[in-house]
This record gives C-alpha cells, structure tokens and sequence, in this order.
C-alpha cells in the first residue's frame, strides 16, 4: 500500500530524513518509535504532505502511485489519514458539521454526490457510540476548549468517520491517562481490518500494548536504524534509545 | 462650488423647511458656524491621518432629496431581519415610509425624529437629551447637527422594554444621481428599561450615496441596549457613521459593528461612562475586499471609579481594501478601579490590503487595569495543514479558518436570527462552501 524508497526531506535548509526505507501492506500495523528530534513526525508530516517540508530525493508510492507533487487534501482523499499530536482548535464550527464538511469534500473529489443526511447521521450515531462519544460533545466547536484525551479521541472519532486506507497515528499517547488511552487504543483495534493499514508514531511503548504491531521500526538521525517485530519494542523499553544509538555507531 | 458651501449656502433654504423657533434650531445655528469654520476634516488631522474624505468631496451630492420615492416590500424584503417580528423604521432617500414602517406608542416611543421635532409633547425630553452628548465640534457631527431633520426617536421609560426588537433602515434608491443623506437619531432609554437596535444602511443602485450619520443614546441607571450596525452596503455607498452613547450607573450597553460593504466607512464610536459599574462593550468584524476601506475609531471615556470597557475588533483585509483601527481610551483621575480590555485582531490575506492599527491610551488615575494587544498576520499554516489533511482543499480550509476567526466576536449577538444572518454574511463574504446549514 504504502512504499517508501530512500526519502530525503527538509525544512528550510535542515536535513531531516536522510534515506527512509519502509513498506506497509494492507492489515499490517507499524510502529515508528525513535528519540525526539529523530524525525518521526517529519516522516508523519512528509506522508501527509506537509508544503513545510521538501523532498529531496526518494519516493513516496501509495498504491503504487508518486505522491510527489500531490496536495495534502489529495492525498486525504486518496486515503491517507494524519492524526495529529496537537489538533487545531475551530471556534464556530461543531465537530459534526466539521465531519460532514470533510466527508462530502472527499466524496467530491471522487465525483460522488454529498452523502444524505439520514446516512450522515446513521453513521455519526453508530461511530460516536463506538468510541464512547456524547452527543452534546458533537455539537461542540472543534476542539475548543477540549481537553487533551477529548482532543485525541475527536481524531480517532474522524478517522472512524472518513475510514481511510492509511492511518498515521502521530504521537496519539501522549498527554492521555491510561483509561483515554485505552478508549482510543480500542477504537484503533475496531477500524482495523484487512484492507486498511495503520502507522502508529510513539516514543514510548505504552500504546503498543493496547495496539499491538506486526512490524517496529526505531528512528534515529532520519533513518530506521533497526526494524523487528512487536519484542523490538520492548526492548527498546528495557534498554534506552542509546542501546540503538551505540549499536549504529557501532 | 465645492460640497462645504455648497452645503453652507444650502442651510438657508433648510430654514425654510424647519421650525426656526424651537430651541432645537437655535443648536442648528450654532452647529452650522461650527462647520463653517472647520470645514471637512483633512489628513493633516491625527484622526483623520489614514482616512480622506477628498474624493467624496469632489462628488456634486443633492442635499436634499427632491421626490418621495416607494419602494414594495418584496423588493427590499432580504434586508430587514424578516425571520422575526421586528419594530421598523424605514426611510427611502432620507424620507420617512410609513408604508415599509412599523412604529408604536404602546407604552415606548419609537417612532421619527421629525415628529419629535415638531410635537410639543416630546419638548422635555428634546430639551434633556438633543445633542447633550454629540460632539460640538467634531466638523462631520455639527454637519450632521446643522442639518438635522428627520431619523429615529426612540424613548424607552422606566422599566419597560419594547417587545420586539427595533429595525432603523435606510434605502437609496439611485433616483438622484448622488446623494448626501444626514439621519440624526435620539434614543433614550430610562432607568432598567431595555432595548435592541438593528441599523442598517442600503443603497440598491450604483449611484453614489453618502451618509453622514449621528446617534445618540442614552442608558440611565442599570439601563440595557444592544445595538447591532450591518454595514454590508454596495460599493458606491459611503458612510460615515457618528455615534455617542452616555451610560449612567449598572447600564450595560454594547455595539456591535458588523463592517463587510461600503466604499469608505468610517465609523465614530464613542463612549462615555458617566455613572459607577458601568459596562461599554465594542465588537466588530470587518471583512474586505476590493478598493473598500474602514475606519473604525472607538474612544471610551472612563469619567467614574469601577467600571469596565470591552473592545474586540476582528478584521480580514483582501484585495486592495485597507482598514484603520484606532482605539482610545481615556482614564480620568477619579476612575479608579477601572478595568478596560481592548483587543484587535487582523488577517491580511492578500500582499496589497493595509491596516493601520492603533491603541491610545491616556491614563490618569493609578489603580486601574488597561490591556490592550493588537495582532496582524497570516493564516496559521498548521491549522491549513489539518484541515487539508481531512480532505478540505486549501481555498476552502482558509475560508473555514477565517471563517472560525470571525465568528468569535458573534458569541454575545443575543438575537439568534441576527447571529445566524451575520454568520450567513460572514461566510458567503469568504467564499466559504461549509458542506452545512448554519
């Protein structure tokens, strides 16, 4: 679904990625941990198609095709999902007119008609329910005044509206307490199925006991330094970043 | 001749229209000399330094309008806030129609300065209140002094509140080829009494218009007025708007000014607290494009200890538009325990749009609380990102951003079909298509 063939990116004129390999198929769950500043939410930001930030060489296939060039709604309505460590506040515009705003926005650039408000809702109901979401909360304004869990679980309430392909997780843990964390991890678990994919974006190993992946891959200095399965995060969680570090330099 | 005298001259054939007698005329005169011997204000003026008044004077205006003319409500209809029932006051070309109007003496006056002008029974409060807090010397409001004639009258006696909301509208109909329209409104509203006031300035062809407008009201103790300015006119209208509010103990009175049309709008909005735990508030959202240009120039004058002052003025400049915001706030001596908030808040979103923003504060007494903050920027590229990243496209996500910036200052709107309108206004202003009803 997703390739990546030897990425370069930066900002302004920092190198941050510097040859990122990495293949996500259908049903599989990665996970991207790495130290801060490694450059995992430049990859997650790089993907989405953040302008910020420049490809300088490689490649970004989804479903085989060069997002190269590929505006950051085109990709969301091609089915990339980024959600966002700090989700951006909308005074006036509620969660659910917000959702149906970005729904039919998709579906028209699939040249489909807006979704009919009796299914709109229908689905609203069924997804709110899933992820523990009160009613009044979709009436609020988005993400106004929201608190951090209410802010990561209104992300995971989009990404069960929109159901993209791809789903990037960027940093979904932090700031939630365990019981936020374990709402959200089960609403991830409901979505995933065989065609979609998720990339989970974490520095600590906490969310990947509730979202457990097949594949871990470790970040440092804009490179994946190390990849292995679910272990290679526990690992990590035993020895420290600077096990990795040592062993690259090694 | 250019439009000071002719405007001059002019005011001998209006003295054979009015009654010279009244002791309202004898503040006419005295208006006009006024005038005479300022003139128009000019950009060597501090207050006047990023707004000029040249080109509109170059423009031969009738002074006063020579026919009556109608319109049929079906036409005009999209501009009164026809969802509710409303109190009206509608004029066409300056002239008052009663048949677009619906006014009352049920308990409140709301009806037309004219008769207020004419009728020895509103004498006493004529005396109290006309031009008692209107500037005496600003040029464009002795302008509007020297010539005043028709407009509102609105008196709310003790206690009492209207039952509906109160429309003051003025239509242009193109007939004159341009026209200077002076409405001068009165509106009193006595101790506890209550009142809301939606203003409204239309001009329905390209002719030029301009208007010279003053209001003056006044809250008595613990008094409360909502007034609402929708200032959304075409582009060949001009306005400049003169309004002075006195506000005695516990009133509470905030206006709104809602700045999204026009060619030039300048908008004189002052306060004066005359009594203790009074509460001024301010609030405007100004939308732009095109050549179009707002002066907002606010001043609060804190005269007495314990009160509170608000202003939050949210602006969005497109195109060549350029806008002006100039908040003074005076402090005097005795004021203490004054707590005055001004904030203003602006996006340009295009390389050629302007905006002059400006606190002025002039403090005297010690233990008060000021703030004032004023903010010019773009739209915050990470908030584009997220939307982009739900499948909004650029244009639109900026549209919704402005859209959300504006939309803050509507929370104390507290007529909701008003809200709604203004947030209808709001975003077709943008170009935003919000997927929603609002």
């Amino acid at each position: 679904m997703l390739k990546i063939n030897n990425l370069h990116a930066r900002v302004e004129e920092k190198e941050i990625l510097k040859g990122i390999n990495l293949e996500v198929n259908a049903g599989e769950v990665h996970a991207i941990m790495g130290p801060n500043g490694s450059g995992k939410s430049t990859l997650a930001s790089v993907i989405a198609g953040k302008e910020e930030f420049e490809v300088t060489r490689g490649k970004i296939l989804f479903e085989g095709e060069d997002l190269d060039d590929t505006a950051p709604e085109e990709r969301a309505h091609k089915g990339i999902f980024l959600s966002f460590q700090y989700p951006v506040e909308i005074p006036g515009v509620s969660v659910t007119n917000f959702i149906k705003t970005a729904i039919n926005e998709s579906r028209k650039a699939r040249g489909m008609e807006d979704m009919p408000a009796n299914q709109m809702l229908k689905k609203i109901r069924e997804k709110s329910e899933m992820l523990d979401i009160d009613r009044k909360f979709l009436s609020r304004s988005l993400n106004e005044g929201f608190s951090g869990g209410e802010k990561k679980r209104n992300e995971i309430f989009q990404l069960a509206m929109l159901e993209p392909k791809l789903a990037i997780l960027d940093e979904t843990d932090s700031g939630l307490d365990i019981d936020a964390l374990r709402i959200v991890a089960n609403g991830v678990n409901k979505l995933r199925n065989k065609d979609n994919a998720v990339v989970v974006i974490t520095h600590y190993q906490r969310l990947l006991e509730y979202i457990v992946p097949d594949f871990v891959h470790v970040l440092h200095d804009g490179k994946i330094v190390k990849s292995g399965g679910k272990e290679l995060a526990l690992e990590l969680e035993e020895k420290g970043y600077d096990w990795v570090k040592q062993e690259t330099v090694a | 001749m250019d439009l000071k005298d002719k405007l001059v001259s002019s005011f001998l054939a209006f003295e054979n229209s009015v009654d010279v007698h009244h002791p309202v005329h004898d503040i006419r005169s005295e208006a006009i000399r006024n005038f005479e011997l300022k003139g128009f204000p000019t950009k060597k003026e501090e207050a006047w330094k990023y707004t000029s008044l040249n080109s509109l004077q170059k423009i031969d205006f009738s002074i006063f309008p020579k026919e009556e003319n109608e319109l049929e409500y079906r036409d005009v209809k999209k501009y009164f806030l026809h969802e509710i029932d409303t109190y009206k006051i509608v004029f066409i070309d300056g002239i008052y129609s009663s048949y677009l109007s619906e006014t009352t003496h049920d308990g409140v006056d709301i009806c037309l300065m004219s008769a207020a002008l004419t009728k020895p029974m509103y004498k006493p409060v004529l005396d109290v209140y006309f031009n008692k807090v209107a500037s005496r010397d600003e040029s464009l409001t002795t302008l509007n002094t020297a010539f005043s004639r028709e407009g509102a009258y609105i008196y709310i006696p003790k206690h009492k509140a209207p039952k509906k909301p109160v429309e003051i509208l003025h239509f242009s109909t193109g007939n004159e080829a341009s026209l200077l329209l002076q409405p001068r409104n009165l509106i009193v509203v006595e101790e506890n009494a209550e009142l809301q006031v939606i203003e409204r300035h239309q001009s329905l062809t390209a002719n030029e218009v301009l208007t010279n407008s003053v209001t003056e009201i006044f809250a008595a103790e613990s008094a409360i007025v909502d007034y609402y300015k929708v200032q959304n006119n075409i582009e060949s209208a001009s306005l400049i708007d003169n309004t002075y509010i006195s506000q005695k103990d516990k009133s509470v009175v905030k206006v709104h000014t809602f700045s999204f049309g026009g060619k030039l709008t300048r908008n004189n909005l002052n306060f004066y607290q005359n009594g203790e735990h009074v509460d001024s508030t301010m609030k405007g959202v100004t939308i732009l494009g095109a050549k179009q240009h707002v002066d907002h120039h606010t001043l609060v004058h804190h005269r007495q200890p314990n009160c509170e002052s608000h202003q939050d003025y949210k602006g969005i400049y497109g195109e060549n538009s350029t806008g002006v915001f100039n908040g003074k706030i005076v402090v005097d001596k005795i004021a203490q325990k004054t707590d005055a908030f001004q904030q203003n808040n602006n996006i340009l979103i295009s390389d050629k749009a302007t905006i002059n923003s400006k606190p002025q504060l002039e403090i005297f007494a010690d233990d008060v609380k000021c703030s004032h903050g004023c903010t010019i920027g773009q739209l915050d590229e990470e908030a584009l990102f997220y939307l982009q990243t739900r499948g909004i496209p650029k244009r639109e996500a900026s549209a919704l951003l402005m859209y959300a910036f504006a939309n803050n200052v509507l929370e104390s709107v507290r007529i909701p079909e008003l809200k709604k309108r203004i947030n209808k206004l709001i975003a077709n202003k943008l170009g935003v298509r919000l997927g929603f009803e609002l």
